[in-house]
């Protein structure tokens, strides 16, 4: 007495189809308690933002509405929504660099790369963000490019640090 | 019980109360903001603490249970400085227009402050941006919200439809749908239940007032009024009558004070929507029992609130549900129609106005399905709360008026239009007339309630047995037909994946979007009346027993409009008019234009091409890796995996070993 298909197609649509290889963090983590937040970093080290599509992907997979999984992504600041920069500079402002001059740092990037905190230059080569403490007081000021940290930066040196990228 | 003490004195009470409660039930009220009785006890407002002798800090008295022997202060001076500055905190950071907020006296934010006398906000600072978003049934300001969450808890757990939830962190933090999308774009069934229970102006209907008073202003313009039944119990609470008053006489002599030139009922094309879906089931039966295709349970589709919700969750689900339009459609359609022709006025020149217990009807009178020769068949809707500020605007006393009928010929209705309004009465009424026009008796149960169906039960199921039936019906003969009911979004999920599957047992299913149906629709009058429900779903039990006609298909006018205009149920008239389709939605929308429309993917789309390059690049090289990353992080979660084990091992081993050489201590020492 029943003609009906099976619901949620969703899944085969076009739109989706990139975010094939993620259905195996996901099902590793399926039924796991606190899983989103797994999935999430597996997802964003996989694409290296978290779209709306794909955000829209993983809450289809896992069953969850959309403005809980949004509500994850949203909360922490680890995740990104919008697409990445080839390189990731995190300027140190824990206590020790702070008063060492790491805000001029940061003033002086945000002229010379043209984004905001947060942002991504044009051309897409870096993201620019700042960091609580990394660790390197001894170094003050510090920052990072990806994993490498440059010690004792000023604003004359910046230059000569940006153009080995 | 747990014996406890509240301000100095001594109480008995029941195992597992919150200090709320146990304070409620012994007279005692503890002033409290986002609490929700059984609903939304969630402590995010704190405004409910109180002082417990022994813990170190104030606790939330909706979340702490009693515990024996405890000794509660609800109002020491350290709880009352608590409270007003949590106040204070809480309005530092809500927009302060209350003289035109549309809550202006019926804020509870506002009435809090008045109960705990606060007469000063000493803390000023940043505000929350006014980002104002307004969809075609609810307007979200978030600058009134005071993140109190109870909408999150009415979208979430009590419809299960989960739109909205906390986007952001601290100061920035916002209630709404995912990446703070507009609510007009993503899959929000439009039901309102978060506009009954938002505390403040932050979540409201979109307004529709001020395009009804252009309407009755012009000239031109012949104005129709039309009433759902699930007003008549419920709009005297807005003049301090007890809910579930039946104020049927009142509310038409105040529409026709209002202004308007015609005042029609729902209720009259509820009767005939018994006989259009009535005659759908038994054309879909018959069908299925005689070897024919046909889709069954059929689902009914007076709730547009739940047709949105199937819409986006059931796509492929969608030719279950009946092709009636709602009841209030209907009208609108044989308003310029039928009876256009009557009183030979232009449909163009005419505006039909529906008084609504629901915020999902105002998007549904755009869609464009419900149009006839390009005409949409209702102009507007109001909620049960926008006709009750119109009222007083108007200087109407409402509570003097004279009870007054509704205008004919759209106006006469049966008892079984009344139950229309609350859960499991769209199925009694069709089993009233599709019973004796099966079987030319009445349907066989007392009082002609089918009491299997009726009450507040999320999920509710009948049979009905037909035997003899009438020769036209020989093919139902000794057939059990089995019906079941839900109201609420989370009860229509549990009956749709049944159906979904191919498993479900029923013929015909009912569902209306909201829990109890539509005298608890989202935009019916707040209440704070635990009873509410009981209460109005009483008021139109007994609206429907008080009439002498109680079957839909005994409606004299539903005979005559058959007779002069439609012909018979089903016939071409009636699928012009009063029939509709729908629309494959998609869980995020992604089955239809809206969303590109609005701008939200193309705004997207046109990011990614600024970072084509890098980012086709990017994909590229992910994709490359892909494999290899996630590999390479199993192998860093098994290696982890692998360390704790070999720690928890080494952890054991000593263990072990400590034991053995006490063992061995104890049994030296024996010798």
């Amino acid at each position: 007495m029943n003609n009906a298909q099976s619901h949620c197609s969703c899944c085969q649509q076009d739109g989706m189809e990139p975010f094939a290889e993620l259905d195996q963090a996901i099902d590793l983590y399926r039924d796991k308690e606190g899983n989103l937040i797994q999935i999430l970093h597996i997802a964003q080290e996989l694409y290296g933002h978290l779209s709306l599509e794909l955000q829209e992907y993983i809450a289809t997979a896992l069953n969850k509405p959309l403005s809980e999984v949004s509500g994850v992504v949203t909360f922490y600041s680890f995740f990104s929504t919008t697409p990445r920069g080839e390189h990731t500079i995190r300027v140190c402002l824990g206590t020790a660099c702070y008063v060492r001059g790491g805000k001029k740092i940061v003033d002086a990037l945000q002229k010379t790369l043209g984004v905001d905190i947060g942002g991504t230059t044009e051309d897409g080569k870096f993201t620019f963000e700042v960091a609580r403490c990394i660790g390197a007081c001894g170094l003050a000021p510090a920052m990072m490019i990806d994993d490498v940290v440059y010690k004792q930066v000023n604003i004359n040196k910046l230059d000569a640090i940006l153009s080995q990228y | 019980m747990k014996h406890i003490t509240i301000n100095g004195k001594a109480y008995e009470v029941e195992d597992g109360l919150t200090i709320i409660e146990a304070a409620k039930r012994n007279g005692i009220q503890i002033p409290s903001l986002c609490y929700l009785e059984g609903v939304h006890e969630f402590g995010s407002c704190r405004i409910c603490v109180v002082e417990v002798e022994g813990a170190k800090t104030l606790v939330p008295s909706c979340m702490t249970k009693v515990s024996e022997g405890m000794v509660i202060h609800t109002n020491s001076e350290r709880v009352r400085r608590a409270r007003k500055v949590l106040y204070e905190l809480l309005l530092s950071d809500h927009s302060k227009d209350c003289l035109s907020c549309k809550r202006n006296q019926s804020c509870e934010l506002q009435a809090l402050g008045k109960q705990l006398g606060v007469e000063a906000t000493r803390f000023e600072g940043s505000r929350s941006e006014c980002v104002i978003d307004m969809s075609t049934s609810i307007t979200r300001d978030m600058s009134k919200c005071i993140l109190c969450r109870r909408c999150v808890t009415a979208c979430n757990e009590v419809q299960g439809v989960g739109v909205i939830n906390a986007q952001n962190r601290g100061f920035k933090t916002v209630i709404g749908p995912a990446m703070e999308l507009p609510l007009g774009t993503v899959n929000c069934a439009f039901c309102g239940q978060c506009t009954v229970v938002c505390p403040v102006g932050a979540l409201k209907e979109t307004d529709s007032i001020q395009a009804v008073w252009e309407a009755i202003n012009d000239k031109n313009k012949r104005v129709i009024v039309q009433t759902a039944p699930a007003i008549r119990v419920a709009i005297g609470e807005e003049f301090g009558n007890e809910p579930g008053s039946r104020v049927t006489g009142k509310l038409a002599a105040a529409l026709r004070r209002l202004g308007f030139d015609d005042v029609f009922d729902t209720n009259f094309t509820a009767d005939l929507t018994i006989l259009e879906e009535g005659t759908e089931l038994l054309s879909r039966v018959k069908s299925a029992l005689t070897g024919g295709e046909a889709v069954l349970p059929m689902i009914t589709s007076c709730s547009p609130g739940w047709i949105k919700y199937v819409e986006h969750t059931y796509p492929d689900s969608l030719a279950h549900l009946s092709t009636c339009k709602s009841p209030h459609t209907m009208l609108g359609a044989l308003a310029k129609s039928y009876y256009a022709g009557k009183i030979h006025r232009e449909p163009k020149d005419i505006f039909v106005v529906s008084i609504m217990p629901c915020t999902a009807k105002k998007s549904e009178i755009i869609r464009p399905e419900m149009t006839n020769d390009g005409l949409p068949n209702v102009d507007a809707v109001l909620t049960t709360r926008e006709l009750a500020n119109m009222i007083k605007e108007m200087g109407i006393d409402f509570n003097s008026l004279p009870d007054e009928e509704f205008d004919n010929p759209l106006g006469m209705s049966t008892g079984a239009a009344d139950i229309f309004g609350l859960t499991g009465g769209v199925m009694e009424a069709a089993l009233r007339t599709v019973y004796e026009l099966v079987t030319g008796r009445e349907l066989p149960f007392d009082g002609l309630h089918v009491t299997p169906i009726v009450g507040l039960d999320q999920v509710k199921e009948a049979a009905v047995t037909i035997e003899h039936p009438l020769p036209d019906y020989a093919f139902l003969d000794n057939v059990t037909v089995r019906v079941a009911v839900t109201s609420g979004l989370s009860g229509a999920h549990q009956l749709m994946e049944r159906v979904a599957d191919g498993t479900s047992p029923y013929h015909f299913i009912e569902v209306m979007g909201c829990p109890g149906g539509c005298i608890m629709g989202g935009g019916q009058p707040r209440s704070d009346d635990p009873d509410v429900r009981t209460k109005r779903l009483r008021g139109l039990y007994t609206e429907d027993e008080a009439k002498v006609m109680r079957k839909s298909h005994e409606n004299p006018y539903i005979k005559a409009l058959y007779a002069e205009y439609l012909e018979h149920p089903n016939g071409h008239k009636s699928h012009e008019l009063l029939h509709t389709h729908y629309v494959r939605r998609g869980q995020f929308n992604e089955l239809t234009q809206e969303r590109f429309d609005l701008g939200v993917r193309s705004v997207e789309k046109k990011r990614d091409t600024i970072a084509a390059q890098a980012a086709a690049e990017a994909v590229a090289k992910a994709e490359s890796k892909a494999h290899e990353e996630l590999e390479s992080v199993r192998v860093l979660a098994l290696e982890a995996e692998n360390t704790r084990l070999k720690a928890e091992l080494a952890d054991v081993t000593e263990t072990v070993g400590f034991f053995k050489s006490v063992i061995a201590d104890y049994a030296s020492r024996d010798r």
